[in-house]
This record gives C-alpha cells, structure tokens and sequence, in this order.
C-alpha cells in the first residue's frame, strides 16, 4: 500500500431534484420530497481516490459524520472499492455548524492515525458553505489545496495540482500530507460495481441494526460499519453540535420562486413583437 | 476564542480583506467595502482595509478612496504570493491584536479558501457566501438573552431554495464571506483622505508550505459581471451552429453571452460564459434564457435580474416559475422572431 486516503463524505438531500414537483403550490420547496444522496463533489473526491490507488496503490478510508442512515452512503462507498469506512453519529454531534462539524470530523481523522491525502468534496449542496474541508487542514495543521480539478503529480512526498480559481488555472504543489477539495470537473465517479453490492449490501453499522444485537454474526463477515461517538473520538462535547458552534441559525425562509409579474407571451410575431415593444417601454435596452 | 467581553482594548472596526492581484485590488472586495461602511455607520466605527504583501501603498490610498477610514498593510517578503497557511498566521495575529468586531472578505476563490482557515483556528462563526448583511438584534431562544448591534448575516443555502439569517451572538469578529456582485461597488472619492497603518508580520519561511507553480489566465475577454443585458442559451439550443442564434441576438441587442453548464460541456460556449453557482453570478437588467431549463445552481447565478425572459418548449421547465416574460416555444423559431421583430421596432 503506497498511499493512506481519507476521503470524507456527506449525506445530503439532493437539492439539485427540485422539479416542479418537489415544489409546494406556493413556490416553495417541499424538502422532504427531496431523495438522500451521496453529496455529488464527494462521488468527484472518492473517484480521485479509487483512480490513485488503481495508479499508485493505496488504502481508502471514507468518513461520514450524520445520522445513523447516513450509513447508505458508506455502503455506497464500499460498492465502489474503497477499504474500510467508519460512521461517526452521536446525537450530540446534532445542529453542528462547519466549525463544529470540522473540529468532530478532524478528531475522527487523528483516530484513523496517519494519512497522506485528505480528500473532501469542494461544497455540500445543502450547506453550501465549502467551509468544512479548510476548516479540518486547519485544525489537523496541514496544508490544503483547494478547487482542485486534476492531479497533475504525486510523488511520495508531494503533489502538485490544477485548481480552478479566479483568474483561470493554476498549478500549484504542496508537500505532504495535505488536504485537498474537489470541484465536479475533476473526473465522472464510476457507477457502483454489481460483484460489490451483492457482497456489501448487507453491510450495517451498529446503530442501524433494529434487532438491538451487537452485529456479532456481521463482524464475522466482514460487515460490520465501524462507528465512532463521541466517547469513542474522545472529544469533548462542548465542541460539538450545538454547544460547539458560534453560529445561529435567527430565520430562515423557503425561496417563493415566482416572478412578481409573470406574463405568457405567443411564440408568434404578434406575441413577439408586443413583448419587445414592452422591454422598450421598461426601458431594458436603454 | 476571542469573546466580546466589552473591553475597550478591542478596535471594533468593521473589517474587509482586500484581495491583490499583483498591483490590481479585485473589484469584489470593493464592492464589500462599499457595504462594511454601510454596516460602519450604524455601529459608529470605523472600517478598515487589510492588504498583506510589498508595494501596497498606491493601493492603500485607493482602498481610502473606495471608503476604507483605515488601511492596514501587511508586509513580509513572505506574504508576496498568497498561500493559506501563511495569510491564516498572519491575519490571525493581526485579529488578536486589534480585536475588529466584523472581518468581512469577498467570497472569491482565494476569500473561500482563506476565510474557513481563519475561522478554524480563531474558533470563530463563519458565514459563507451572503448576500445580504444588515445590523440587527438576536434572541437566543434557550437563555432568552438578547444581543443588539450584531451583525445578520443573510445567505442562501439548499441550493438557492432557503435563505437564511445567521448570526454569530458569541464569538468576534463576527466573519462572512460576501458573494460576488451582491453589493454595489461605491463610487470612488478621490479627495478621501485616511490612516495607513504599517505592519511588520512575523511569517517565517517555515510558514510557507505550498507553492505556485504556474497560472494560466484565462483572460477577462467577457464581460457578464456589467452587462446590463444577457442573452444565455442552454442545452435546448441542440448544437454548436444553433447557438450561433444566441450570439446573433446578443449582438443585436448589445448584449453579452450566457451559458448553463450543460451549453458549455456540450462545447457551444466556453467556460468563461457561465453562469450560476460554479461560474458567475449576474445582476443585468434584462435576462433572456433561451433552451434552459432553469436547474437551481443556474438560478443562483442569474435570478435576481431585472426582467427575465425565458423560452422553452417545455411549459413545465422550472425557469418559467422566475421569469417575468415566458414564451413556450423553439429557439429556432423564436429567436429568429425577435431578431426580425427588432430591426423592423428600432427602424
Ligand atoms: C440553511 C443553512 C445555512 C447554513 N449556513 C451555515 C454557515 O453560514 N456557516 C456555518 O458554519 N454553518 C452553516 N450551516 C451548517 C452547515 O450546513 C453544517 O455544519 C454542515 O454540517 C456542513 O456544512 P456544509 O453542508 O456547508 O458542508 P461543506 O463545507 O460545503 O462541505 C465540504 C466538504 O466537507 C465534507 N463534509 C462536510 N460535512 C461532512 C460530514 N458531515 N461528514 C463527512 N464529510 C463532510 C465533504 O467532503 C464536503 O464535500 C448552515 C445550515 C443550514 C441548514
Ligand atoms: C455542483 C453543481 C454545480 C453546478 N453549477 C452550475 C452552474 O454554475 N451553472 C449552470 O448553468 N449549471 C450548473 N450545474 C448544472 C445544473 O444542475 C444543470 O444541469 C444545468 O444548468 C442544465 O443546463 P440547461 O438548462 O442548459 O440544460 P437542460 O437542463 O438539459 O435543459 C435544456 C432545456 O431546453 C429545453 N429545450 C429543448 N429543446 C428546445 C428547443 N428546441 N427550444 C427551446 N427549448 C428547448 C428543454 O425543455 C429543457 O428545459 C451544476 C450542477 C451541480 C451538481
């Protein structure tokens, strides 16, 4: 094994499925309508990581904090090839903003023990901060390559990547290990493989077990979800959920997606021409 | 953690990173100046320009003229390029110092990198992407204790479905990072006079652990950010030659050229016409979306123009539930139309 990654993964509610029908009859969204999804940009991280260690020859570890269901995801993650995933859930680790996510997510990383590559989604589509991934190299004191779309080299000590920023690209290396967000043109993740959902579609984490049993004759197999919690982390809980996170949440609002004054124009030269004659009078070509 | 203790060490500005491109200030962190002094004025403080490495006093006077009562420079040889773990230290040490009350950067590439850093080790609440800031007042349900003058922090989440409020009560500065092209860019004052303040930072070679290699520009050929009018085409223009169609109209009106995500994967337009959430944002007054569908992480970049028209055979597609005008129709057909229909009106 040349390489150790730690791949970190969210579940999100696939924001990107709002078709009409996800959508209440005042505008608004209905988010429970919404499918659980592997965070897209993550499915783009995991495939840098499957497409190094076909290359170089490395060990996967993909780490999601959520829920007990958020367990879907990890078995999503080992149909693809990864090696080993770990379900950090406590319900004290609830209502964590990024610094609190990321002080939980960094402390399950120093669990793992040493690592060359971070590999993180560039932004969640439900958050939508991109603040998680900068936030862990910080508190693991590493560096972080961000917005990256294409490993360029890999040595044993180094990488070098293109990030995708402001002015255009840059090409930009660091030693490592080091943390690196991935953008959605880094790659397309390959579909989960048949042979690996028929041996890891049984896999469960112990908290998703209803029968209330220890997961002894899973273990055995080999499918068993490891699962941290806080006492496990050894983390303080004044850091995590709630009480760990400086920011609050005063009001938020579903978006009303309609235009105030919407009309209907025919696709006809009337309609047209009676549609330009009123963008003239709003002055829009002024 | 820095706490508000209410102790009269702490500055209390309002605070804005201005990002450098080499001798050029980039023109999102004005337009966050523009609104720090806004947010300044309620508090009856003062805002304050931070730039960091060589030859920055020609742009801290212009930092003044663009509303900055204060600019502090930072130097050190080894602030010359940015990097994320030497402009963290850096800052940091500098927030530690002076205490500001409000840290505010553009939400860039670079502000989106540096911020969460900042944020991590100050162990500080971090707002990313608003769209909005006011200055207002929080009540925190549980201790029912309220806290004035804070900082509301306006954004969207969810792709572009909620907007929330969030406030950091507790911990200061309160940061944000501040989308592009949400907030005016202020007028220039020339005759503005104010205080450039010189600091020697104590970054270490040891501190600088990633290197630039090499940057390709892509250069700024596309202007989107100021057109007052976009003509965009999506996927429904079906090929590289319709979307010559686009074009046509956009010349026609003086207009600038849009594209979705999938227009430009599919080759009909380069990357550097794309708008919405992973290309640019824009505030024209007239939007006409020809063949989009009108996925959410387009309507970011786009919805909050003046007027948008859209055209799609498709009376269901999402894009007509944002527009003021909706044909249903093909873009073949109808843009041809209003090409006609338009040189005959302004003849
Ligand atoms: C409406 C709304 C607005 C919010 N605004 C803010 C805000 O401005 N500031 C703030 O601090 N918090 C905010 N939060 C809270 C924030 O969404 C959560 O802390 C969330 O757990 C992480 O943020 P994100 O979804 O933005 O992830 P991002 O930072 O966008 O995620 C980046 C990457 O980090 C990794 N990652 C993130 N979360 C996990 C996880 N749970 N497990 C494994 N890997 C993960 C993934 O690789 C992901 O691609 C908001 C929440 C809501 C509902
Ligand atoms: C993380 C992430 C980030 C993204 N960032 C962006 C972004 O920045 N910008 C962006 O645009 N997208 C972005 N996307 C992609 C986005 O989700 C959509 O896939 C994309 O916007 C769709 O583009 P479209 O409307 O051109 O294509 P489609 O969704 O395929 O829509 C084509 C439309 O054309 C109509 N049509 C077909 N034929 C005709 C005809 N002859 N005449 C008229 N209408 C016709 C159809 O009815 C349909 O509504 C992002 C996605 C993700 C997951």
């Amino acid at each position: 094994m040349k390489y150790s990654i730690i791949v970190l993964a969210k579940q999100v509610p696939d924001t990107t499925a709002v078709t009409a029908r996800a959508m209440k009859k005042d505008g608004t969204l209905n988010r429970t309508a919404l499918p659980a999804v592997f965070n897209p940009e993550d499915l783009n991280a995991l495939e840098m990581a499957l497409q190094i260690k076909e290359r170089f020859g490395a060990s996967i570890c993909t780490i999601t904090m959520g829920p007990p269901s958020a367990a879907e995801i990890l078995r999503q993650a080992l149909y693809r090839g990864v090696d080993r995933v770990v379900l950090v859930t406590d319900r004290r680790f609830a209502a964590s903003d990024t610094l609190a996510t990321s002080a939980v997510l960094s402390r399950a990383i120093q669990q793992i023990g040493t690592f060359d590559l971070v590999l993180c989604g560039r932004q969640a589509i439900d958050g939508n901060t991109a603040q998680v991934g900068p936030q862990v190299a910080e508190k693991l004191d590493i560096n972080q390559l961000t917005y990256v779309e294409k490993i360029e080299q890999l040595h044993s000590e180094k990488i070098s990547v293109w990030r995708d920023v402001e002015r255009g690209k840059e090409l930009a290396a660091a030693k490592l290990p080091v943390l690196l967000t991935v953008t959605d043109r880094a790659n397309l993740p390959r579909p989960p493989s048949a042979k690996k959902i028929m041996h890891y579609k049984k896999a469960r984490a112990k908290s998703e077990l209803t029968d209330g049993g220890t997961g002894a004759h899973r273990a055995a197999k080999g499918l068993l979800v490891e699962e941290w919690d806080a006492d496990s982390l050894g983390i303080d809980p004044a850091v995590c959920g709630l009480s760990g996170s400086p920011t609050r949440v005063k009001k938020i609002e579903s978006v009303i997606r309609k235009g105030k004054t919407f009309k209907k124009i025919a696709p006809t030269d009337e309609g047209i021409n009676e549609l330009l004659q009123e963008l003239i009078q709003e002055y829009s070509f002024d | 953690m820095i706490k508000d203790t209410g102790k009269s060490k702490q500055t209390g500005e309002v605070w804005v990173f201005i990002q450098r491109y080499e001798k050029e200030l980039e023109e999102a962190s004005l337009e966050v100046l523009g609104k720090a002094r806004q947010l300044a004025e309620k508090l009856q403080v003062a805002v304050a320009g931070i730039i960091v490495g060589e030859h920055s006093e020609g742009l801290a006077q212009h930092i003044i003229e663009y509303g900055a009562h204060r600019v502090y420079v930072l130097n050190s040889v080894y602030l010359r390029g940015y990097t994320s773990s030497a402009y963290t230290k850096a800052l940091c040490s500098l927030i530690e110092d002076k205490k500001p009350s409000i840290m505010l950067m553009a939400a860039t590439p670079q502000g989106r990198d540096l911020a969460p850093r900042i944020a991590s080790k100050l162990r500080v609440g971090l707002t990313a992407d608003c769209t909005d800031l006011r200055i207002g007042s929080y009540t925190d349900p549980k201790t029912g204790k309220k806290h004035n003058n804070i900082l509301l922090q306006i954004r969207p989440a969810w792709g572009g479905n909620v907007i929330a409020t969030i406030v950091n009560p507790q911990t200061r500065p309160q940061m944000a990072t501040i989308r592009e092209g949400m907030m005016k860019l202020p007028a220039r004052n020339r005759a503005a006079r104010g205080e450039v303040v010189h600091i020697q930072s104590d970054i270490e070679r040891a501190d600088i652990i990633t290197t630039i290699l090499q940057q390709q520009h892509v250069a700024r050929t596309v202007n989107l950010k100021q057109a007052p009018i976009i003509v965009a085409g999506g996927a429904g223009l079906g090929t590289k030659e319709n979307f010559q169609l686009v074009r046509e109209l956009a010349r026609l009106f003086g207009a600038e050229v849009g594209a979705t995500r999938a227009a430009v994967d599919a080759g009909f337009s380069g990357h550097e016409h794309q708008i919405g959430q992973t290309g640019i944002t824009v505030r024209p007054k007239l939007y006409i979306a020809c063949g989009i569908s009108g996925a959410v992480q387009h309507l970011a970049g786009m919805e909050e123009s003046g007027r948008i028209v859209a055209i799609n055979t498709d009376p269901e597609a999402p894009i007509f539930s944002i527009a003021h005008y909706g044909i249903v129709g093909d873009v073949r057909e109808v843009i041809p139309k209003l090409i006609r229909n338009y040189r005959i009106l302004s003849h």
